[in-house]
């Protein structure tokens, strides 16, 4: 395993850019450490899979360098990049057994029989498919099939990582979660560096242990998935993370004060420079009820099972609350109190406002 | 109102839909909850008149419409997959249903202007299909269905193949969206937290029958049966094998606690990830300490699977929690949150 070094790079599909809008990548400087889980997240069109083309091989970008253990593999095909892929849908041959499939990379390479059997037996114990080791492969379910990639994308202990495209969206829920835990499980085992890119912000918030959030071409912002929840760097990190996402409410900026709907709220610290639009950003889980505070109309209340969903109006504006024991009737009027150390303003999406230490 | 009465499918010589009946009232938001291949598409075919039924009979407004085909029982279905007429504008996909149906001029372009209205594809309604996005194409199925004015709409996973943050937005309008217009609405996806977002009714289903229908967060609390309480849980649910004797109860790999009116002998208990918590939250709480096998953080919540006995079992709660993998942690769980249920997988308590 390795560790991926992306440096200043940039990618566009046209011959000639001039403008950033004329790249599909605008400027991506990364490091991933060696056996790390990490996730590119956003949604479709953010880049995502322009990026990982480029860092299998497939693709070579217009400016930058990518490097493995400090070396350079810019103009390295994809069969000498030493990367296992897992894509959307399961890649497996039907005709072979599920041992002969997890075996297939390793035999390709010409891995001894007994290494591949030792391989094989560990990563079939690991995903729980030992029992299925002699079953052929075209009457396993989609489920099943999936798993049998992922063990054929760690089957190599010699890659220098293991990408992951999208790898649930054809599961169904309840299997994707028990697929999900078994990949980080996998992970926290066998230390691989692993790459999974995905639109699904539960997916690469509990898979990674850093995530690269991309939006139209561009790293908005890269962190823990605690960092990314708890103080997004833009508006659109509040908004895409979370569910639901973050309030981005319009307001006025006075120090380290807000001016919503003419009510003044405090915020996390002061706020910096000045000009272009500003927004209040607050998490409904830090909207609160008390005896005082906002004014607000209670429009519609969700049971969500684990806690309540609150959509309420103050003034002309539209937010949300998250709640699990005081519940608001609908069409109530009600006092909505926002933590403070959680009330942000953005200006023009970025991040306005310095922690108070 | 559409009524089921023992209805049936059948292809070939396997039975897809076990006889079922299933009353479901016009301006309801109706879910279908169930896995893929637990009978969701054959169900809503069956209600749309698209694959005939082998048995029973199906009712729309108290007419008997067993035998009637899918053009005369003024319904819409809107599928998984965008479905436009790619040489015509967003107007003309809209407005096709109407102009079939021989509405004049004027009242289509009342109709198409307030659903494109609803939608937000006023912008858009010069456009063909293969110029708009995803999001916007499956807009275009929806506003279809609205501007119809169906007696019926039947949504088959619309949102599937959306982007999460848009399926987000567009799963909190569908419930206003068709709200007051005179329609039962059937919604079938195979996701729990979708339904409870969805709100309304749900039925579940599995292995081709309902198992269990009413008020959407009704049937979350108090499932009827195992199968009800796995099918209508994500994360899965906690399930262990309890031996209950004296009023007490007790697990297998260690714990336990008092219970009332259930006799002495061995049941299941289900109890959700998020009632057990990596510390107390009751006076009443009972402690289960188990090794931690793998665990998740998701920026708002901490999630620890860990094996209790011979059972794996899942803890999540707000805020975050260091565990350490292969370690020994306590796990506190209130047994009022606790459903018991007979071998059988019959509730009991």
């Amino acid at each position: 395993m390795a560790q991926i070094k992306l440096s200043n790079l940039r990618h566009s599909y046209m011959p000639s850019p001039k403008g950033p809008e004329d790249y599909a990548l605008k400027e991506i400087d990364v490091t991933w450490r060696d056996g790390g889980a990490y996730a590119l997240l956003g949604p479709s069109g953010c880049g995502k899979s322009t990026l990982l083309n480029i860092i299998s091989g497939l693709l070579t970008p217009s400016e930058g360098q990518i490097l493995f253990d400090g070396q350079d593999v810019t103009a390295l095909p994809p069969d000498q990049r030493n990367i296992a892929q897992v894509f959307q849908f399961p890649v497996i041959y039907d005709t072979m057994t599920v041992g002969e499939n997890l075996a297939f990379p390793l035999k390709n390479r010409g891995v001894d029989a007994a290494t591949i059997k030792r391989r094989v037996d560990e990563i079939a114990e690991m995903l729980d498919v030992t029992d299925m080791l002699n079953t052929r492969a075209s009457g396993l379910s989609p489920d099943n099939k999936q798993k049998i990639s992922m063990g054929r994308g760690l089957v190599r202990d010699d890659v220098n990582a293991v990408m992951f495209d999208e790898p649930l969206t054809v599961i169904d829920p309840h299997l994707k979660w028990k697929l999900r835990s078994k990949l980080k499980e996998l992970h926290q085992r066998v230390k691989a560096t692993m790459i999974y890119v995905t639109h699904d912000q539960t997916e690469a918030l509990t898979f990674a242990d850093e995530v690269v959030v991309m939006q139209e071409g561009e790293v908005v912002q890269i962190g823990t998935p605690v960092e990314l929840f708890e103080r997004p760097q833009h508006t659109f990190v509040g908004h895409f993370i979370g569910s639901p996402g973050m309030n981005v409410l319009p307001c006025e900026a006075k120090g380290d004060r807000a001016l919503f709907e003419g009510h003044e709220v405090m915020l996390e610290g002061p706020t910096h420079g000045d000009g272009g639009r500003t927004d209040l950003g607050i998490r409904p889980e830090y909207v609160g009820f008390g005896d005082t505070g906002i004014p607000a109309h209670v429009t519609k209340v969700s049971d969500i099972g684990r806690h309540y969903v609150v959509s309420a109006m103050v003034g002309n504006t539209a937010l949300k609350a998250v709640t699990e024991h005081r519940v608001p009737e609908p069409g109530s009027e009600v006092f909505l109190q926002f933590k403070p150390e959680q009330s942000r303003v953005y200006r023009d999406g970025w991040i306005a406002t310095e922690e108070r230490s | 109102m559409i009524e089921l009465q023992d209805a049936t499918k059948r292809v070939g010589n396997t039975i897809h839909i076990k006889p079922t009946t299933l009353t479901l009232r016009t301006g309801h938001f109706n879910v279908l909850l169930g896995a893929t291949g637990s009978g969701k598409t054959s169900l809503i075919k069956m209600m749309a008149g698209l694959d005939p039924i082998a048995s029973g009979k199906v009712f729309m407004d108290g007419q008997d419409v067993t035998k009637l085909n899918t053009q005369k029982r003024q319904i819409s279905l809107v599928h998984q997959f965008f479905v436009n007429y790619p040489h015509m504008t967003v107007f003309d996909n809209i407005a096709s249903p109407l102009r079939v149906a021989g509405m004049a001029k004027s009242e289509i372009e009342g109709r198409v202007e307030e659903a494109a209205n609803l939608l937000q594809l006023r912008p858009m309604l010069h456009r063909r299909p293969h110029e708009l996005s995803g999001g916007q194409q499956q807009r275009t199925a929806l506003a279809r269905a609205i501007a119809k004015e169906s007696r019926a709409v039947f949504l088959d996973e619309p949102l599937a193949n959306l982007d999460y943050k848009l399926r987000e937005e567009l799963r909190e309008q569908l419930p206003d969206l068709f709200a007051g217009r005179g329609a039962v609405v059937v919604y079938a996806t195979s996701e729990p937290e979708e339904a409870l977002l969805l709100g309304g009714y749900t039925a579940l289903m599995e292995d081709g029958r309902v198992t269990q229908f009413g008020p959407t967060a009704d049937i979350y609390r108090n499932p009827e049966n195992i199968a009800a309480a796995r099918v209508f849980s994500d994360p899965p649910i906690n399930v262990a094998q309890i031996t209950v004797s004296g009023a007490q109860a007790q697990l297998a790999g260690g714990g336990g606690w008092s219970v009332s009116d259930m006799a002495d002998g061995d049941y299941v208990v289900a109890v959700r990830p998020h009632r057990v918590t990596p510390f107390r939250t009751s006076d009443a709480d009972v402690e289960l300490t188990g090794r931690v096998i793998v665990t998740e953080l998701s920026g708002s919540d901490s999630s620890a699977h860990f094996r209790h006995g011979s059972d794996d079992w899942v803890s999540l709660a707000a805020g975050v929690h260091p565990y350490e993998v292969g370690e020994d942690h306590s796990f506190y769980m209130n047994p009022a949150h606790c459903r018991y249920f007979g071998q059988d997988g019959q509730r009991v308590a």
